[in-house]
């Protein structure tokens, strides 16, 4: 990283404290009240996420967290940090970009499972398969929420509402196994239900160099299930009934599959399910290639002393 | 129409080498100090299908296509699917001779290879031949190249050819492609051309048609040939554009293509995405940490950026967007142009449109107006988007070099330093106060991410001054008037600079006008020259500003003229409209006439199309043309 930090004085902050951060240095003063309704699950990932925050020793002012729209996209009100309340489905190209124009920024990505995985799926997809060094959050509570209760993607095959008067005939996607097969080099699922096991999960993610998907299982009490469906959980690492290698392709496919297929026969699994390590993320991996610049870009334009090129010197293939 | 231009079109088939031979052709008689004008006419396939390129050159400048053409090469098409006449579509390999034919002008040349043509495939060349005056030339360009090299250089040996019957030397060609071209290939290359040129000087001509004599001013010292695509793109890199995502579509991939290839060097970032939300997204995230962006697309990739370009209104990241428009509707037809996307760049995304919207007339205003896009998106936080059409964006002009000899522009616009900051208003919780009511101007400075003191939350939804989602109705009152105003603001700060965007032309006391917008602003030009030549007092107005629209200036032409012609392309006069709306009068005086063939504008067009409605006080009925129509104006 370049030596001009005194850009982006919030960057690299956090290593030069000496008490440490507080997770309540995350507690906005505008609106520390979420209008979630009681019970519902967003509270477990904003309450793990303040948590990671000491973990992976960031400040409110290195953060970029971009959100997409639906209660999980209010994330980023209850959250004091750079916020980015983004469109629907849109929150990863607008965070993606946003790490390719600063690295030195922490970017992490929220939204719901409609968001992520029906919507915005194309970006998920791409996003993953770049492996771009970011972690995005998919508040999976199988139901669209804030529209008040429609099937989503991740709703069980035979779901009625309002939308699918006669259940749906769809089976519900694969998130887990949608984000190996695309490309992502970190995998879990964990839910608002076991908050020990998401704070360190989304503290792992978050320092995964690389594309982190966290598939978090958040009760909608209102439209859905409630937090008691999701208990008891298993933790696929702590259980002896389950025996993988993370770091095994195969073997994390074999057991997502199993997974996805427990939530809707009752079981609740949760865990790391793949961890990619070594793999460059894309904006080494671009930058290898001379695709991009060694220092960040975005500092650049508060660089007086820099010598922008400009189009004069390429007028001679035009003579 | 005037004598002493050449109208050289060489026609072949997609893959034959015609763009790239035509490019070539062009830079060589910019080199012998004619202004030159190119016009590309291609299918939307990889391979055969009738295309040709236009280059048009004389001693006096060229603004625009001519009025058909005076000299042929015609190459045949040797990828064509169908070389037999009772195919559906024709024999394809005769095309590039039998499909020209209509419009070449009286006493013109012909030139066709032999090797892939014959006489037989033209019904009744020699008798046509006889009756226009046209000289013809049968060659076996491709006999004479399979000789002395391979059958592809046959582009060469036509180019030594037409140099021969023009009265040229072969030495700015030679020098030309000793700069591009080395070892064999290059030997092998004057070779072809100069035993071309050497067999067809030796023939009997009995042409008259010979290279135009004199020098343009622009051409006459170290002047560069490129294209509107070359010029949005330079723009850009200029303004200090170093981030652009693209997912590719013609005619836009030309200025995606041409930035990719530059910006690696240059330290930026160039990103192929997986559809134009995603494209428009990555410009809205990379602005707002800091960069500036752009992205772009044609009709049907745009329609993909409406979202996003909301997004862009609402949280008010600048960035730029290019619009390459094409025939439409829906795929329509992908390599032709027309000017119907007017209304969807003005328009599209929910919500009151609060953008910036430029369509330059030419090359020079390509990069003019590319970079005002920019210093309008980060001034004033809001999307600015450079609208062109496949017509800019393939044609290349003449332009001297000191032109691009100026101060690149890499300022961010209405930012704040981490000192300014500490400076600046928050809320009572530490927040930024980024989205402010009062400031007069409307433009409420921002940070960047990473900034100390700068947090904020940017938000979709309507917010409050920190960002934080709000629907109380005197918020959202002077959120809404202050983000008006900045378009006020720009419409201000446009109309105060010593240059306008809105080109006029023409003598100023004259009785008529013909208003136009983007592309068509040179042919218009060279209409007015010839009307008033004809007699006629005529002027012109080339409009660049489509939003915030530039109402005291067309207003005081309108004001100006008894009546007024508008020239476009497009079927539902999308330009009149919108001057009828903004400015709430003139709806008697302003008749149109429109193109959407596919083909852009040949002067001779406007002037018929002028004649028939403007300047004629007895017109009435139907005056439309074979290829456009005449829409009268309101209460005609």
């Amino acid at each position: 990283m370049s030596q001009s930090t005194n850009v982006f004085g919030a960057i690299g902050d956090a290593q030069e404290r000496e008490e440490g951060i507080d997770r309540e240095e995350f507690t906005p003063g505008i609106e520390p009240q979420a209008t979630w309704c009681p019970g519902c699950g967003d509270f477990g990932v904003l309450k793990a996420l303040k948590g990671a925050m000491p973990e992976v020793g960031r400040t409110p002012e290195e953060v970029l967290l971009v959100t997409g729209i639906g209660c999980s996209g209010k994330l980023s009100s209850y959250f004091d940090s750079y916020g980015f309340h983004s469109i629907h489905g849109r929150a990863l190209p607008v965070a993606r970009a946003a790490k390719l124009a600063n690295p030195g920024l922490e970017v992490i990505a929220a939204g719901g499972d409609g968001d992520g995985y029906g919507i915005g799926g194309n970006h998920f997809t791409h996003t993953a398969r770049e492996n771009h060094d970011m972690t995005y959050i998919v508040f999976n509570n199988e139901i669209f929420g804030l529209t008040k209760g429609q099937t989503s993607p991740t709703s069980p095959k035979g779901h009625e509402s309002k939308t699918q008067p006669h259940g749906s005939a769809k089976d519900p996607v694969r998130p887990l196994s949608m984000a190996l097969s695309a490309g992502a080099s970190y995998v879990a699922r964990t839910a608002a239900v076991n908050p020990q096991q998401a704070t360190e999960i989304l503290a792992e993610a978050i320092e995964h160099d690389g594309f982190a998907h966290v598939d978090f299982l958040t009760q909608c009490p209102t439209w859905n299930k409630d937090a008691k469906q999701y208990v008891p959980y298993t933790d696929v690492q702590q259980s002896e009934e389950y025996d993988f290698d993370v770091h095994d392709r195969r073997e994390a496919a074999r057991m997502m599959h199993e997974t996805e297929d427990a939530l809707y026969e009752g079981t609740v699994l949760t865990g790391r399910y793949f961890v990619e390590e070594g793999r460059r993320s894309y904006g080494a991996e671009k930058a290898a290639t001379g695709e991009a610049p060694e220092t960040p870009l975005a500092e650049r334009y508060f660089d007086p002393d820099y010598e922008w090129e400009r189009s004069y010197d390429l007028l001679d293939r035009h003579r | 129409m005037t004598d002493d231009e050449l109208i050289w079109r060489i026609a072949g088939g997609s893959g034959d080498g015609i763009d790239s031979t035509s490019q070539n052709f062009a830079k060589a008689l910019m080199r012998t100090g004619l202004d030159v004008f190119t016009h590309r006419h291609y299918p939307s396939r990889i391979r055969g299908g009738h295309t040709f390129v236009e280059v048009r050159a004389a001693g006096h400048p060229v603004k625009s296509r001519g009025d058909g053409y005076n000299f042929l090469l015609a190459l045949g098409d040797s990828f064509a699917r169908n070389p037999q006449d009772e195919a559906y579509y024709g024999n394809e390999e005769a095309k590039p001779l039998t499909e020209n034919l209509d419009d070449l002008r009286e006493g013109g040349v012909i030139v066709y290879d032999t090797g892939l043509l014959d006489e037989g495939d033209v019904d009744d060349l020699e008798e046509r031949a006889a009756e226009e005056g046209w000289h013809v030339y049968p060659l076996d360009l491709r006999g004479l190249a399979r000789e002395h090299g391979s059958e592809v250089m046959r582009n060469t040996a036509g180019v030594g050819a037409t140099a021969a019957l023009l009265g040229m030397d072969t030495g700015v060609f030679e020098e030309l492609m000793d700069e591009r071209m080395s070892g064999d290939v290059l030997a092998t290359n004057v070779e072809i051309l100069e035993m071309a040129h050497e067999e067809v000087s030796g023939m009997e001509h009995t042409h008259a048609l010979q290279l135009p004599e004199g020098t343009h001013e622009d051409a006459a010292d170290s002047p560069v040939l490129l294209s509107g695509s070359n010029a949005v793109a330079y723009g850009a890199l200029d303004a200090g554009c170093r981030f652009i995502a693209g997912y590719p579509m013609t005619p836009w991939t030309d200025v995606f293509t041409i930035m990719s290839q530059n910006l690696p060097e240059m330290g930026g970032i160039s990103e192929q995405v997986e559809d134009e939300i995603a494209a428009a997204s990555l410009a809205i995230g990379a602005s707002h940490a800091g960069v500036k962006a752009m992205s772009g697309s044609s009709g049907g990739g745009f329609a993909l950026m409406s979202e996003p370009l909301g997004m862009a209104e609402m949280t008010e990241t600048p960035i730029v967007l290019v619009e390459a428009m094409r025939a439409g509707p829906s795929t329509g037809m992908p390599t032709k142009p027309e000017q119907a996307d007017l209304e969807h760049v003005l328009y599209t995304s929910q919500g009151d449109s609060n953008r910036v919207v430029f369509a330059p007339g030419t090359v020079r205003e390509a990069y003019e107006q590319t970079r005002a896009a920019f210093e309008m998106a980060y001034e004033y936080h809001l999307p600015a988007i450079v609208v062109i059409d496949q017509k800019l964006s393939g044609e290349v002009a003449v332009i001297p070099d000191e032109f691009f000899d100026r101060e690149p522009d890499p300022g961010l616009g209405a930012v704040l330093t981490e000192a300014e900051l500490d400076e600046a208003a928050h809320h009572a919780s530490g927040v930024f106060d980024r989205y402010r009511h009062d400031p007069e101007s409307g433009v409420s400075p921002r940070s960047i991410p990473g900034q100390a003191g700068g947090r904020f939350l940017a938000s979709g939804n309507e917010h409050t001054p920190q960002g934080h989602i709000a629907e109380d109705p005197d918020n959202r009152v002077a959120q809404m008037d202050r983000r008006a105003r900045k378009l006020a603001s720009v419409r201000a700060e446009l109309d105060g600079r010593e240059t306008s965007h809105q080109t006029p032309y023409g003598p100023e006391d004259a009785e008529y006008g013909i208003l136009t917008w983007g592309s068509q602003q040179g042919t218009a030009e060279e209409a007015v020259d010839r009307l008033n030549d004809d007699g006629h007092s005529v002027k012109a107005l080339g409009v660049s500003d489509l939003m915030p629209y530039p109402s005291a200036e067309v207003a005081a032409f309108l004001e100006s003229v008894e009546e007024c012609l508008v020239v476009e392309m497009n079927a539902t006069a999308q330009f009149r409209g919108l001057t009828g709306k903004e400015l709430g009068q003139y709806g008697e005086h302003l008749s149109s006439l429109l193109k959407y063939n596919g083909d852009p504008f040949e002067p001779a067009e406007v002037v018929e199309g002028f004649e028939s409605i403007v300047g004629d006080a007895d017109a009435d009925g139907d005056a439309s043309g074979e290829s456009t129509r005449i829409v009268p104006a309101v209460g005609d």
